[in-house]
C-alpha cells in the first residue's frame, strides 16, 4: 500500500525500492514502499513497577491511553515529538530501548498540569514524566538534568534552613550546570532591574546572600525530613 | 472576618518584592488586617516534589501548622501561585488520605514541630480580596480609576490546575473557573479597568525551567506577550511572582538575543489596584519592575 505518513514511521524500517515485482505483479512507483516487519523481543516485565517506585510514577498502571494527555500538552505544542501518552504506553509495555531514544527531551517537562487536570484516570502524567526523567539519571543513561539539579539544590537548601533564597539558588544552579553565570541577555535584565530597585532592597539581596535567611524554629525539621526521604527511598528502590 | 495569617514565601522576600510590598501597602488601604506568619519555611515550589512528594506536603503543612497552633488563626493566605498551591495540595491530601495526615503528624512530632490537624483554610490573595470586599467593595474604596487602560490578565498554571486540588472553584456564581479564571478581570474591572479577552489566561509561562531551557521559556513567554498585544492589551496584570519574572526576563532575552521587541508591560494586579485606591507609584514598587510601564501610566493619566 502506498504510505502516506511517514513521519510516523522510523526511517531505518522504511525500506523504498525503485522498481519492485511482487508476485509476478510490478508495483513500482506510487506503491513500492514497505515497512520491515519487527517482532518486540527486548521488554521488560518489571519496568512499570520499576517506574512507579519514583516519585511521581506511582499511577502509571491507570493509563487508558486516551491521549488527552499529550492532546493539552505544552510541550507537545512545540515540539511533536514530546509524547506523554506514547512515553507511558512504552513504560507499560517495558520497551526502555524505544524510551531511550527521546532521553533529550523527556526532562524537558515544564509541570504546567494541564495533563494531570485533563487525565481522566488520574495517571498524574506530569508525575511520570519526573519519575522517567530521574529513573534514566539513576541508570546513567543521561546526565543530570537541568532541572533535576535545580530541584537537589532547593531540597538541599531547605533541608539545611527551611528557606530558600532566590540569588544563591541561582548562583549555585550555574556553576553546577557550567553555564556562564553571565550572559548577554542576564546584563541587560540585572541592569535593568538595578536601575529602579530602593538602594534598601539591593542591601538586602546582598545581605541575603551572606546571611541565608533562616527559620529560626528549623531545629530538628532538615534532619527528620532527610531521614524520612532516604528511608522512603530505601523501601522503594530496595 | 477571617483571621488571616500572611504567607509571603520566598520569592516575595527576593525577586519578587515589589509584589510584597504593593500586597501590604494595598491591604492596608483596603483597611483589611493580616498577620505575618511567623518564622514559616519554604513551601518547596515546584522543585522539591520531585525529590520526594511527602516532602512537599510537610513543608506546607509545617506552615498551616504554625498559623492555627501558634497564632490561632483560621485562614493562610499567600498571593504566589507557587505558594498557594502547595497550600492547596497539601490541605487536599491530608483531607483526603488518612495515611498522609498520619505521616504529616508524625513527621511533626518527631521534629518538634506544630502538629497540623487540618483546622485551617488556605486562601490565594484573589480570593481573599473576592470575600471580603468583591468587586463592590473595590469601586467603593476607589479614589481614583485606571482609565480604560486595556489589560490582559495573566494567572498562569498553579493558580487553576490539577483542578482537583481546589474543591471551592468551580461552583457556580461567587466561585472562580479553573478554566477560565476571572476573579483578576472582576477586581481589575471594577477599578476601571478594561480587560480584553485574552485565550492565554492559564497557558504556561515556562516558570518552571526559566534558566534550565531558556529557550523553551522564551518561546512560551513570546506566545503570551505576542498573544496579549493581539487582543489589545497595554499591559499584563500578574498575580504569581514566578510568572512575573519569567515574562520581564524572556521580554529582555527574546529582544537581546532574537531581536523580537514587544511592548506590552508587566505589571502585578496588586499595583494596579494600589493606583486605583491613590497609593503612590513609589509605595507600590512600580519602579522596581524590571518592564517600564511609568511612561503609559503617565499618559492614560493614571499616574
Amino acid at each position: 500500500m502506498a504510505i502516506h505518513e511517514k513521519a510516523l514511521i522510523e526511517d531505518e524500517r522504511l525500506q523504498q525500492h525503485d522498481e519492485l515485482v511482487v508476485d509476478g505483479v510490478d508495483v513500482s512507483g506510487h506503491w513500492n514502499t514497505m515497512i520491515a516487519p519487527r517482532t518486540v523481543r527486548d521488554y521488560d516485565d518489571d519496568f512499570e513497577t520499576k517506574i512507579q517506585s519514583f516519585a511521581g510514577g506511582e499511577n502509571v498502571h491507570r493509563c487508558w491511553q486516551c491521549g488527552s494527555c499529550t492532546n493539552s500538552c505544552t510541550m507537545y505544542a512545540q515540539n511533536v515529538q514530546f509524547n506523554p501518552r506514547y512515553w507511558i504506553y512504552l513504560t507499560r509495555l517495558g520497551m526502555k530501548e524505544e524510551l531511550v531514544k527521546d532521553k533529550d527531551i523527556i526532562w524537558q517537562c515544564v509541570s504546567c498540569n494541564k495533563c494531570t487536570n485533563i487525565c481522566p484516570k488520574d495517571v498524574k502524567p506530569e508525575g511520570v514524566m519526573k519519575a522517567l526523567a530521574h529513573w534514566m539519571e539513576e541508570e546513567g543513561i543521561t546526565e543530570k538534568a537541568p532541572s533535576t539539579i535545580f530541584d537537589e539544590e532547593f531540597a538541599d537548601q531547605i533541608y539545611k534552613t527551611g528557606r530558600i533564597e532566590d540569588s544563591k539558588v541561582m548562583q549555585n544552579f550555574f556553576k553546577k550546570t557550567g553555564q556562564p553565570l553571565v550572559q548577554e541577555w542576564m546584563k541587560i535584565f540585572i541592569f535593568r532591574m538595578m536601575k529602579h530597585l530602593p538602594v534598601k532592597h539591593l542591601m538586602a539581596m546582598g545581605i541575603n546572600t551572606v546571611h541565608t535567611p533562616r527559620t529560626k524554629s528549623w531545629g530538628k525539621t532538615g534532619d527528620v525530613l532527610k531521614n524520612y526521604v532516604r528511608e522512603q527511598k530505601e523501601a522503594a528502590h530496595g | 472576618m477571617a483571621k488571616v495569617a500572611y504567607y509571603p514565601g520566598c520569592a516575595l522576600e527576593g525577586s519578587g518584592g515589589p509584589y510584597d510590598r504593593s500586597t501590604r501597602v494595598l491591604v492596608k488601604a483596603l483597611g483589611l488586617e493580616m498577620e505575618n506568619l511567623r518564622d514559616y519555611n519554604c513551601c518547596g515550589a515546584m522543585e522539591v516534589k520531585n525529590i520526594h512528594p511527602m516532602l512537599q506536603t510537610y513543608l506546607s503543612a509545617r506552615n498551616m501548622a504554625i498559623a492555627s497552633e501558634q497564632m490561632g488563626m483560621d485562614t493562610v493566605m499567600a498571593p504566589c501561585n507557587g505558594c498557594y498551591h502547595n497550600l492547596k495540595k497539601a490541605e487536599y491530601e491530608t483531607a483526603t488520605s488518612q495515611d498522609a495526615m498520619d505521616t504529616v503528624q508524625d513527621l511533626a512530632r518527631k521534629s518538634d514541630d506544630p502538629v497540623y490537624t487540618g483546622d485551617v483554610r488556605t486562601l490565594h490573595l484573589l480570593e481573599w480580596l473576592m470575600e471580603e470586599l468583591g468587586p463592590e467593595g473595590i469601586k467603593q474604596k476607589m479614589t481614583k480609576s485606571l482609565n480604560g487602560i486595556k489589560i490582559a490578565n495573566y494567572y498562569g498554571c498553579m493558580y487553576t490546575r490539577p483542578r482537583q486540588i481546589f474543591p471551592e472553584k468551580d461552583n457556580g456564581p461567587g466561585s472562580d473557573s479553573s478554566y477560565q479564571p476571572h476573579f483578576m478581570d472582576d477586581l481589575l474591572g471594577a477599578a476601571g479597568a478594561v480587560n480584553v479577552d485574552f485565550p492565554l489566561k492559564t497557558s504556561c509561562c515556562g516558570g518552571a525551567h526559566t534558566l534550565s531551557d531558556s529557550d523553551t521559556s522564551t518561546q512560551l513567554v513570546l506566545n503570551l506577550l505576542q498573544s496579549a498585544e493581539d487582543s489589545g492589551a497595554e499591559v499584563i496584570a500578574t498575580e504569581c511572582p514566578t510568572c512575573h519574572s519569567g515574562l520581564e526576563m524572556h521580554q529582555v532575552r527574546a529582544e537581546t538575543e532574537f531581536g523580537i521587541k514587544t511592548d506590552v508591560k508587566v505589571v502585578y494586579f496588586t499595583q494596579l489596584l494600589g493606583l486605583a485606591m491613590g497609593l503612590s507609584p513609589r509605595k507600590l514598587g512600580i519602579h522596581e519592575n524590571v518592564s517600564d510601564s511609568i511612561g503609559l501610566l503617565k499618559e492614560k493619566g493614571v499616574i
